[in-house]
């Protein structure tokens, strides 16, 4: 009996996970979904810069939030933040307006020079306020359940998980009664405003939900963080699909999924949980990147060889069909006459072979009825631009299919 | 502390004349270097880049255990330049847009930095103190080894781009017409990425990550309000950097409490929003002015052509008309009337107006113009 003790300790240490440790879990995965759904279309709207000019510009609305309310808590606070969002929202667009510099060089004229306003309010009054700009740039999310929210004498659980929450549900009830709007204004606007709907307030109810996710959630993660938990399951997720709902529910899963993972990250490494929440993410875009069925780096690259190789394949079988004379149709000469590489060569022929469109008698190649029949309608479609011609040409050769 | 003996103090106390030189300098590459970001439309690039380094710092740290500035300058360029391609990459092989493969980067690579610098903070060894200057910068730890640094890379940045000033200028305006005359575009363009990125790479440690970005961008949009000259523009960069670098020491030494980056950064934001406003060709005030001072003209034009329409009609066109007629007219007020008066185009008798031979014939040539023009 006497041994079990330590390891009932141990237990309780190590291996079950002790309430601190769920709200922590809880609260990195709440703030992983808020930020992924506005994430979504702000990627999809080509905006995803403006995540993290807002996410550096609340700093002075934070600051005299926090002058007023003295609690970083605070529902004013927050809109108060949000709102300084807003104005970057709406100084960036009034620069893009004048035309004097490009977009971009808007966005990134104006955050830095909010961000600064607040470093300095900060710095003035370092002694009133005990307010870290490590802490909010950076957020500490090991921090996070012990402030608590206290209802009458009873313990209600940390005081951001609550925060978080309803900024999330906020969010939810938005984008589902939204959803039709939102979808038609991020793909086409003209139509949107011809339907109706202005793109104008749909772009600043984004815009104002991006804030306010951010300022709730940079307590938490820390306002630059919050730009890697917006943009990066989003982009990840739009690798992998090309439909709106699902491209939603993927980026709230690789979101949460990372929140989780990264959480026990750090509790591993001893280091910072949003930290190692953005490297999880981090690799698992990596990964997406490389190996994504149809948009990966690696299924790009061979789509592209395969449709140079057929290319090549046609521009061969082209020069059979016009020249019926043995001498040019010699293995040997073609090398010479196309002017291509051994491997490139070798390559184009076995493919035209494995296809029984060519065969190689005595070194002489010529086209079999197959390959006599594929060259016209391939000079066909050239010609015609007409898609029936090659329906049945589609399932073999990525060239055709668009 | 009054301006003389501020000055005075540049050139006595070292860690001031230090500062001073650094950032000045800093600004100056900046600038420089920013009017290719800007004009290559990659404003954000900086932002990115600047992100980007910090892994490269912690990992630069945790290979050689020293905190040597070069060293940890050599692992920021590095991972500025992974993070850099990376987002050509993620741009020319998906169909991520440039914004997404921009933010990804660079909160992916801050995120992974922050990991590894908490990791850092937690080892035993207390010789990892200082690290995190480089998130806010401290441009009171520039040392005068750092301005050398500065200096050095900068001159060796001048040179190569005065050697390729002609290929550098082509890739930027036109990169299809460059790859034509057989430049190697692909090269060019390493080169002056690569310049970018140690840029912005030399000012982490005096305004940090965050603000770096704006150091490449404000000092250059300011420029470019004032000329339409690529050589004038890098050098008013240049200008504008170094002058915000020593402005923004002066205003941060005379005052408690001030860091240097951020008032670096604002005083840059001032010149970049004077120059919205005053410069003489793009400016918003004179394109104001000019507004309205076409609006005045053409109203005048459309007085005098309604006068004209009136007198046509008369065989004497200096015939006198009411001048209770004209009310009705939009253009029309006690003003522009006075105007026309004033050019001699209309005489006034009483409450009668007439047209003078001149004024009848600029408004039918008016009117001709403006046949001839549709």
């Amino acid at each position: 009996m006497r041994a079990s003790k330590p390891l009932q300790i141990y237990i309780t240490n190590n291996l079950v996970m002790n309430s601190a440790q769920i709200e922590i879990q809880l609260i990195a995965s709440l703030v992983a979904v808020a930020c992924a759904i506005p994430g979504t279309f702000l990627v999809l709207r080509k905006m995803a810069m403006i995540s993290d000019a807002i996410s550096h510009s609340i700093l002075p609305g934070v600051v005299i939030g926090f002058f007023i309310t003295h609690n970083l808590n605070s529902p004013l606070l927050i809109l108060l933040a949000a709102f300084t969002g807003i104005i970057t929202v709406v100084l960036v667009e009034y620069i893009q307006k004048t035309k004097l510099v490009k977009e971009d060089t808007a966005i990134g004229l104006v955050f830095p020079a909010l961000f600064s306003i607040g470093v300095i309010l900060i710095a003035k009054n370092a002694n009133d306020v005990h307010l870290d700009i490590d802490a909010v740039l950076l957020g500490e999310l090991a921090f996070a359940p012990f402030d608590r929210l206290v209802v009458f004498g009873v313990d209600m659980g940390p005081k951001s998980l609550y925060i978080i929450g309803s900024i999330l549900l906020i969010t939810i009830t938005l984008v589902i009664t939204f959803f039709k709007e939102l979808k038609v204004s991020t793909f086409d606007k003209g139509l949107a405003s011809s339907l109706g709907f202005s793109p104008v307030i749909i772009h600043y109810g984004l815009m104002s939900v991006s804030s306010v996710t951010t300022v709730g959630a940079f307590d938490a993660v820390g306002a630059i963080l919050v730009v890697a938990l917006m943009i990066a399951p989003a982009a990840t997720a739009y690798l992998l699909t090309t439909n709106l709902k699902k491209m939603l529910v993927l980026a709230v899963v690789i979101g949460v999924s990372s929140a989780i993972s990264g959480y026990w990250l750090a509790h591993w490494l001893d280091a910072s949980i949003a930290g190692s929440m953005t490297t999880v993410l981090g690799l698992i875009f990596l990964f997406v990147y490389l190996f994504a069925p149809t948009k990966g780096v690696i299924a790009v690259m061979y789509r592209e060889r395969q449709q140079q190789t057929e290319v090549s394949l046609l521009t061969f079988l082209l020069h059979l069909k016009n020249h019926t004379d043995n001498n040019e149709r010699h293995i040997n000469h073609l090398r010479e006459h196309i002017n291509w590489q051994k491997v490139t060569a070798t390559r184009v022929l076995n493919l035209a072979l494995k296809n029984n469109m060519i065969t190689i008698d005595m070194n002489i190649i010529s086209l079999t009825k197959k390959g006599d029949l594929f060259t016209s309608k391939a000079i066909d479609y050239i010609i015609t631009n007409e898609d029936s011609q090659i329906e049945d040409m589609k399932d073999d050769f990525f060239l055709f299919r668009g | 502390m009054d301006l003389q003996e501020y000055i005075s103090l540049v050139f006595s106390d070292y860690t001031l004349r230090t500062i001073t030189f650094g950032t000045a300098i800093l600004g100056a590459v900046t600038g420089m270097l920013g009017s290719f970001a800007v004009l290559r439309k990659e404003s954000l690039l900086g932002d990115a880049i600047s992100h980007a380094a910090l892994p490269g710092i912690a990992i630069a740290f945790l290979i050689t255990g020293i905190k040597d500035g070069n060293v940890l300058l050599i692992g920021a360029l590095i991972s500025g330049l992974i993070g850099t391609f990376w987002i050509r990459g993620i741009v020319a092989k998906t169909h991520l847009k440039s914004d997404t493969a921009l933010g990804l980067i660079l909160s992916l690579f801050f995120g992974f930095g922050m990991l590894l610098l908490t990791f850092i903070q937690k080892q035993p060894d207390a010789n990892q103190a200082g690290l995190d200057k480089y998130l806010f910068g401290q441009a009171a730890t520039l040392v005068e080894s750092d301005v050398w640094m500065m200096t050095i890379s900068t001159g060796v940045c001048l040179f190569i781009l005065m050697l390729f000033w002609k290929e550098f200028k082509l890739l930027l305006f036109d990169k299809d017409y460059t790859e034509t005359l057989g430049f190697n575009t692909q090269l060019i363009d390493i080169l002056i990425t690569t310049f970018i990125v140690l840029a912005i790479v030399l000012g982490l440690q005096t305004v940090g990550v965050v603000l770096m970005s704006a150091m490449l961008l404000a000092p250059a949009a300011a420029a470019r309000q004032w000329t339409n000259s690529l050589a004038t523009m890098v050098f008013l960069a240049a200008l504008f950097g170094a002058l915000s670098g020593v402005f923004g020491t002066a205003i941060s030494a005379s005052q408690n409490n001030l860091s240097t980056g951020p008032i670096i950064v604002l005083v840059a934001s001032v010149f970049v929003m004077f120059s919205f406003v005053f410069s003489p060709s793009r400016g918003l005030l004179f394109k104001q002015l000019r507004f309205i001072k076409n609006r005045r003209d053409l109203e005048l034009h459309k007085t005098l052509a309604f006068m004209f329409h009136i007198a046509e009609n008369h065989k004497n066109i200096s015939h006198p008309h009411a001048i209770k007629i004209l009310n009705n007219f939009q253009g029309y007020t006690r003003k522009t009337l006075q105007k026309l008066v004033k050019k001699n185009y209309v005489t006034l008798h009483g409450n009668m107006w007439s047209l003078t031979d001149e004024g009848f014939k600029t408004a039918s040539n008016l009117y001709n113009q403006q046949s001839r023009h549709e």
